[in-house]
């Protein structure tokens, strides 16, 4: 079997059945990224104890020690999450060498369940971005086709997962940033439901809106990650006490049989690339194939969305970033005479365009005389944007939409319009300002061969629905 | 507009070059136009959401625990000064 395409499941019974080692695993990935990261550049960067770490599963194995889930298996982390002995600089210079003194409790799950983290993916600098452009250590290519995007801004862990550097990854996702990625390199990427998953340790971009979550190769992987890293957690007052089934045990029933899909109107009304459409029609066919019915709805407040976003997640962002000021940790520039000339020289040359773009345009919206105009606005807004998915949720199950509007789009083909850039995320944004958990799985590619997700938004909580239904799907497409 | 966004960097505190400052009043002016369309969205009566998760004050005890050593914490310092983060004179 090829490691670069096996699921985590399998990976698991390979290793415990001995027919591989986590050593001659690692070997493979960590050969796969040295032959062919040059051109993807889906690494910042390789643990380099990632082989030692193997040999230990190994030995452990070997004494019979029982298996935890991941055990031996290497998994990704999005540079914007932290992690222990490796950097973790956000692909932003101001954090160029850092190396976080504590690590996220989603990484500390996930080596409890026996991962080897391989190693930090691009990102766009501090995740603002939907294309991976933006890191400040050059950009992400996507696997299917060089001269394309991955999205973003996890681009980097989708094209790692996607070309078979890892068998899974970790994303963040303040408006699309795991599924429009996921859509475009062809994989599976899931944000749960705001709150299921601790934030702690991520870097913040808009505290409200951000979720961390899997990027895999099916959607039965994504449940696995899931189930280890979601759950409450004390260093994160916003993480939810609901209580997390153990998604990686339960039934994936073939058929759909009872669910209610709704198809929301106003995301086929606009710009919707031909093949993406076809896609949808395709596999809402193949919806009430298995039993299950689709109807049109309505959430008519969606052009909104990415209005409402870009004010609350820019307001946001300008709060969170304050903390890069060059005094305790990050860069510092030498241009300075005095305090206020070294907070405005370290900002000033650590962050790259865009992240001074959203700074100022995120103060702008919290200053006085305009607060109310925008920021209170677009909350006012977005309470009506949540009220529509309420709304759709009394008539059907779950929500079936394209992940995005559009195929991978070119390199360079809008980084010089940030707006354009921004409308990239029209279909994914809602999920997040209403707090929805939403999962972006592929459906096939276009004749070009360039990778289409569609994706399923379901209430709150009810990841373990969307993840049935998604696998249920992915085994018909299969 | 371009003295409102260099008033806007100096509250960001950041330092911008005059290409900078041309670039971003260009694009400020073209997100604010397009975000302008929320101004025909009727609010009134409408709760402003400012969090999903419907939570306030969640408290711990205030109780000491282990926390980060000093050489930890000032692993990452840009300058230091035996066990003190250095910054410029500020009086």
């Amino acid at each position: 079997m090829d490691a670069g395409k096996a699921t985590l499941w399998q990976l698991r019974q390979l290793l415990d059945s001995r027919e591989i080692s986590s050593v001659e695993l690692l070997s493979f990935f960590l050969q796969a990224i040295s032959q062919h990261d040059g051109t993807l550049h889906a690494y910042l960067h390789v643990n380099e104890r990632a082989l030692e770490e193997a040999k230990l599963a190994d030995e452990k194995c070997s004494r019979g020690e029982p298996s935890a889930p991941l055990t031996g298996i290497p998994v990704a982390v999005k540079d914007n999450i932290c992690t222990l002995e490796q950097p973790t600089t956000c692909a932003s210079l101001i954090l160029k060498d850092f190396v976080s003194p504590y690590e996220a409790t989603v990484v500390a799950r996930l080596r409890r369940a026996g991962a080897i983290i391989l190693g930090k993916t691009n990102l766009d600098e501090f995740a603002f971005g939907s294309s991976t452009e933006n890191s400040a250590f050059g950009p992400t290519r996507n696997p299917h086709d060089v001269q394309r995007v991955p999205g973003g801004s996890s681009g980097g862990s989708a094209a790692a997962v996607a070309a078979g550097f890892c068998p899974a990854a970790l994303g963040s996702d303040t408006g699309g940033s795991i599924r429009q990625p996921a859509a475009f390199c062809g994989v599976v990427g899931l944000k749960p439901t705001y709150g299921r998953v601790s934030r702690f340790g991520l870097v913040a971009f808009a505290s409200s809106l951000d979720q961390i979550g899997p990027i895999t190769r099916g959607v039965r992987d994504a449940a696995l990650i899931f189930s280890i890293i979601a759950g409450h957690d004390r260093y994160d007052t916003t993480s939810v006490t609901e209580p997390v089934p153990d998604y990686s045990r339960f039934e994936y029933p073939a058929d759909l049989t009872g669910l209610r899909f709704g198809l929301p109107r106003e995301y086929l009304s606009g710009e919707v690339a031909g093949p993406v459409k076809d896609a949808l029609s395709r596999v809402s066919r193949l919806i009430e194939g298995l039993g299950a019915t689709v109807e049109e709805v309505t959430l008519p407040h969606t052009s909104a969305g990415i209005a409402v976003y870009y004010i609350i997640a820019t307001a946001e962002a300008s709060a969170n970033l304050a903390r890069f000021d060059g005094i305790k940790y990050g860069y510092r520039s030498r241009h300075h005479r005095n305090l206020r000339e070294l907070y405005m020289f370290t900002r000033g040359e650590g962050f790259g365009q865009e992240v001074k773009r959203r700074i100022i345009l995120g103060t702008f919206v919290l200053s006085s005389g305009y607060y109310e105009a925008y920021y209170l606005k677009a909350q006012r807004v977005r309470t009506l944007i949540r009220n529509d998915f309420l709304e759709a949720f009394q008539k059907v199950h779950l929500l079936l939409t394209p992940t995005t509007p559009e195929l991978p789009f070119l390199l360079g083909e809008k980084s010089k319009d940030p707006l354009k850039m921004y409308l990239s995320d029209i279909f994914t944004v809602n999920a997040n300002l209403a707090g929805l958990p939403a999962i972006s799985f592929p459906v096939g590619k276009s004749t070009e061969g360039l990778p289409i997700g569609l994706q399923i938004i379901g209430p709150a909580f009810q990841e373990e629905l969307i993840l049935k239904a998604a696998a249920a799907l992915e085994q018909a497409l299969s | 507009m371009k003295q409102q966004v260099k008033y806007l960097a100096e509250l960001a505190r950041i330092a911008l070059t005059e290409q900078e400052l041309a670039g971003l009043e260009q694009d400020l002016e073209k997100i604010l136009d397009y975000v302008s369309q929320l101004e025909k969205i009727e609010t009134t009566g409408v709760e402003p959401t400012y969090h999903v998760v419907p939570m306030t004050n969640v408290w711990r005890q205030d109780k000491v625990e282990a926390s980060l050593s000093t050489e930890k914490a000032l692993a990452n310092a840009p300058e230091r000064h035996g066990n003190f983060f250095k910054v410029p004179r500020v009086i």
